[in-house]
């Protein structure tokens, strides 16, 4: 299995800086997914691993050796590794089994050799029975599992892929996300997953690493990046937050209409000054009394402010009754609140999240 | 798993800088016959036009030969006005067509575009020959007609006239128009004719008013390639002008390379002929290019055809007429003459031969190797033209190069050099030593590569665009290099355009005059040039035997074309 290092990789096109100094190291067998929206840099990242973009600083290495550097790159012809294209590049003029075959073909194998390992591929993805068909034939389901079975046969040091999903209708890109995740807990294959997408990332990935404007802002495994987002782009990237200000003043955490006793947030003792929290909006409950004081969980008296039904629960706006900050709050489908009413909101101290940069990056609509 | 990865991965490891990909050289190679072709040859022009024949001293004294003579500024003079003639002419004959075909429920629209393709096809000098035929002073078909219909002693026609010789150019260059009109008009959506219907306008006011105007810029194009056309063709002009005694800016570059040759001379009379294409296609970019005409470039809604009631047999009745005048007319008595034992004795079985077509396939030697090296040529160029330009397509697309775009400007630049001044830049550049390729078959076959060069490019180039990157891609992530990519994925991919590609390079490069009659010797004539020196002889029935048998040819390809491709190839918009 393959360990991949990204030291310092950066690359300008033109004057434009597409990836800012990136470093990753991708343990062997690991699932990684690069996250982010569209221009942050992860598909030049991507690409760059693969040897199509040479980097204009830094280096990738693999198991050790310099794949690629300024001064010069491994073609990708040379790296041992498969990709899975957004188009998934079916080439139109073979079957499926010449498409699977290909790389087989191009590592001298013998014929019997290659005809059986392919014949096992085709098995693997649930497309034995459709070997002499031409993509054109295939629905677009079909050529996404020859092209997982053309990048995987060849047993790659590494396995690229980049947005596969893209192309698929919902249901069967929920299909293929745990396919994919199969496929990886089948074949452990060292791999990197570029998405836009939070759910294909949380399905399939070991870490993720979330990209914004050419740099990494976090690498955590799916359940850390949801819970302790470090960065105000990351906490409303995955999922939606609330963001609110504090002020620490000794013992506590002050904020609007309410305060949290410092001891009560995770690494509280070493926040100082202002400092801006995550809140997400499932990690607060609303209820029509005030309950029992539990520890260091405050509750404050709010209102209603904007309500909306969306099937799986309900989504609430409320403003404390002494302050003006506006929390997003969401409450099982039973819960249900007039606008207008008053009620009391609880806050879990624990699912607090500090966030250390100042990047500006308003609250998601909801 | 490990072991295999290991060796693959050991086995290839060695080498490091991706700069030394093993196809460098191919595309050096072909770059360096790009500049071979195009760059040189247009800059020898240039230079040659400011130099002293023997000593190669730095001189105006050619371009004072060439202008300072009246004779040689009423050709210029002349020139212009067969261009804006044709132009008009032929915006009269295809716009209407146009629109006709596109818009209205005129019957018989298939017919009529097998026509306008039949144009297209026809080289104008067989057009002009057949015209020949029609309306020659006194024994041209018309005027025989004219005689017998009125009684009068002398017909009325005179093919050999400035009228006359506009005619002839207009009725083999207005599918150029034809083109330009029809793609712009089959992107006018209905809804914009509908609203102009709703506010009360009629069906010829909306026409006018609304139709016309959103397509003028295509039409303008139109009429710009048409006048270029018409400036820069020799073979129709030299059969017409010069027996009515005026010349035109073709036929006096031909002048200059009669004995003694003064190619200096002809490099600084053809300066004008560049200059001006080289702007009128800029004009037409502008024009073309303009912005607020959104329905050319858009995507067409909802179609439907405008009713023309009885109208719709006027229309169908002038569509016939432009069809006569540019095909049926004079390729029925082309087909006459070609068959004949004397054109002149009319339509009569006792005048019936093969004896034409007997004498140049099998008696005549020298009409042998013309027909066979007329073909040779046009495959070896169509070959070379593609290979050429989708080599450059591939490494414009991918950037393998810096300043590939300057690459991709040099394939299509031939574009504006019209095919006379073509020919005289290759004698100014190749026709010395070293190479002295003059009146080799060598010399026929890279001028013919240059001038129909962007034809190959713009096909290759966008065959290239129509191929995800990725596909190469994926073939070099598995262990395959670039070379493999292109043998595996690529050409299969492209076959099927690059053999459409290959028939719209041979077809023009087959029936090549303009830039052949100053290339070639004894022993590369083709049969543009048998064509015109068995006209001098007056050999007509000949002459027309040996046009049938280009125009049968260029048939069976343009019909394998349609095979291929579809019915309108030829007839789409690709520049």
């Amino acid at each position: 299995m393959t360990k991949l290092v990204l030291r310092g990789v950066e690359r300008r096109f033109g004057s434009t800086l597409a990836v800012a100094g990136l470093d990753l190291d991708i343990r062997p067998g690991e699932f990684v997914s690069l996250l982010g929206p569209s221009g942050c840099g992860k598909t030049t990242t991507l690409r760059m691993i693969a040897g199509f973009i040479d980097p204009t600083a830094g280096t990738i290495e693999m198991d050790g050796k310099v794949l690629s550097s300024p001064a010069g790159s491994l073609p990708p012809e040379r790296r041992d590794m498969s990709m899975i294209f957004q188009s998934y590049a079916i080439w139109p003029n073979m079957t499926v089994e010449q498409n699977v075959a290909f790389g087989l073909e191009l590592r001298r194998i013998s014929a019997d050799e290659v005809r059986r390992r392919v014949r096992e591929m085709l098995e693997v993805v649930h497309m034995g029975h459709l070997a002499g068909r031409y993509p054109a034939e295939l629905s677009g389901g079909q050529q996404q599992r020859v092209a997982l079975a053309r990048a995987i046969v060849i047993k790659p040091s590494v396995l690229l892929l980049d947005e596969p999903l893209s192309n698929l209708d919902a249901n069967l890109r929920e299909e293929m996300r745990f396919e994919i995740k199969r496929l990886h807990d089948e074949f452990r294959i060292t791999t990197v997953y570029v998405t836009h997408d939070q759910a294909e990332a949380m399905v399939t990935s070991d870490r993720i690493a979330v990209m914004n404007q050419g740099r990494i802002e976090q690498v955590d495994d799916p359940h850390t990046l949801y819970t302790r987002p470090r960065t105000r782009f990351v906490a409303g990237f995955i999922g939606r937050s609330n963001f609110i200000d504090g002020t620490c003043n000794g013992a506590e955490i002050a904020f609007d209409a309410f305060a949290v006793a410092r001891a009560a947030i995770v690494d509280g003792a070493a926040l100082a000054g202002k400092v801006t929290f995550s809140v997400r909006p499932q990690s607060m409950r609303l209820a029509r009394t005030p309950g029992p004081p539990a520890g260091n969980r405050p509750q404050v008296e709010v209102r209603i402010v904007e309500r909306a039904y969306l099937g799986e629960f309900w989504d609430y706006v409320v403003v404390p009754a002494a302050g003006r900050t506006r929390l997003r709050v969401t409450t099982p489908p039973l819960e249900v609140y007039q606008k207008g009413e008053t009620a009391w909101l609880q806050l879990d101290p624990e699912q607090m999240t500090p966030i250390t940069d100042g990047a500006t990056v308003t609250t998601p609509p909801g | 798993m490990s072991d295999q990865t290991l060796s693959f991965a050991g086995a290839r490891a060695s080498g490091m800088l991706r700069r030394l990909d093993p196809s460098m050289a191919l595309w050096i190679v072909m770059i360096a016959l790009l500049i071979f072709l195009v760059a040189s040859p247009t800059v020898r022009l240039v230079v040659a036009s400011f130099q002293e024949p023997e000593t190669g001293r730095l001189t105006l004294a050619n371009y004072h030969t060439a202008y300072v003579n009246w004779r040689h500024l009423a050709a210029l003079g002349n020139s212009l006005e067969l261009g804006v003639g044709v132009a008009i002419l032929a915006g009269l004959f295809g716009v209407p067509i146009a629109w006709a075909i596109s818009r209205t429920d005129m019957p018989l629209k298939g017919f009529v575009r097998v026509m306008v393709l039949g144009a297209f096809i026809t080289p104008p000098y067989l057009g002009a020959i057949g015209w020949i035929l029609l309306a020659g002073p006194n024994s041209g078909w018309l005027n025989r007609l004219w005689v017998a219909a009125t009684g009068e002693a002398h017909g009325v026609f005179n093919v050999y006239s400035m009228p006359g010789l506009i005619l002839v150019v207009a009725v083999t260059s207005f599918p150029y128009i034809f083109v330009f009109t029809n793609s712009a008009l089959d992107l006018v959506s209905s809804e914009m004719e509908d609203a102009a219907q709703v506010l009360g306008a009629g069906k010829l006011r909306t026409a006018f008013r609304i139709t016309l105007p959103m397509v003028f810029p295509a039409i303008l194009g139109g009429l710009i390639i048409s006048f270029l056309e018409a400036i820069s063709l020799f073979g129709a002009p030299a059969l017409i002008a010069l027996p009515a005694r005026f010349n035109v800016v073709a036929t006096q570059l031909w002048q200059f390379f009669e004995y003694p040759v003064q190619v200096e001379v002809a490099a600084a009379y053809a300066i004008p002929l560049l200059v001006i294409t080289v702007l009128m296609f800029w004009l037409q970019r502008r024009i073309l290019g303009r912005k607020g005409y959104a329905a050319v470039t858009g995507k067409g809604g909802e179609r439907r055809m405008i009713a023309l009631g009885g109208w719709r047999w006027v229309m169908l009745g002038y569509a016939l007429f432009v069809c006569a005048l540019s095909v049926l007319l004079p390729l029925s008595v082309l087909l006459q003459a070609a068959f004949a034992k004397a054109w002149g004795r009319g339509f009569s079985l006792d005048n019936l031969t093969l004896g034409n077509f007997h004498y140049l396939l099998f008696e005549q030697t020298q009409a042998q190797s013309t027909i066979i090296n007329t073909f040779v040529y046009a495959g070896a160029t169509a070959f070379l033209a593609i290979a050429l330009s989708l080599a450059i397509a591939y490494v414009v697309s991918r950037q393998l190069v810096p300043w590939s775009n300057v690459l991709a400007f040099l394939c299509v630049a031939p574009f504006v050099i019209p095919g006379i001044v073509l020919a005289i830049g290759f004698y100014a550049a190749y026709a010395p030593p070293p190479l002295a390729l003059y009146g080799t078959g060598t010399i026929l076959v890279l001028a013919f590569t240059t001038r129909f060069l962007p034809i190959a490019y713009t096909s290759s180039a966008a065959s290239m665009r129509s191929i995800n990157p990725e596909m190469e891609e994926a073939v070099r992530i598995l262990g395959g290099g670039r070379l493999l990519a292109i043998r595996r994925v690529l050409a299969p991919l492209l076959k099927k355009s690059l053999a459409g590609a290959w028939i719209l390079v041979f077809i023009p490069a087959a029936r090549e005059l303009s830039s052949a009659i100053f290339l070639v010797g004894p022993n590369s004539r083709v049969i543009s040039v048998m064509l015109f020196d068995l006209s001098e002889e007056g050999n007509f029935e000949v002459l027309a035997a040996l046009g049938t048998i280009l125009l049968v040819v260029t048939l069976i390809i343009a019909a394998i074309g349609f095979r291929i491709i579809g019915r309108d190839f030829m007839l789409r918009r690709s520049v």
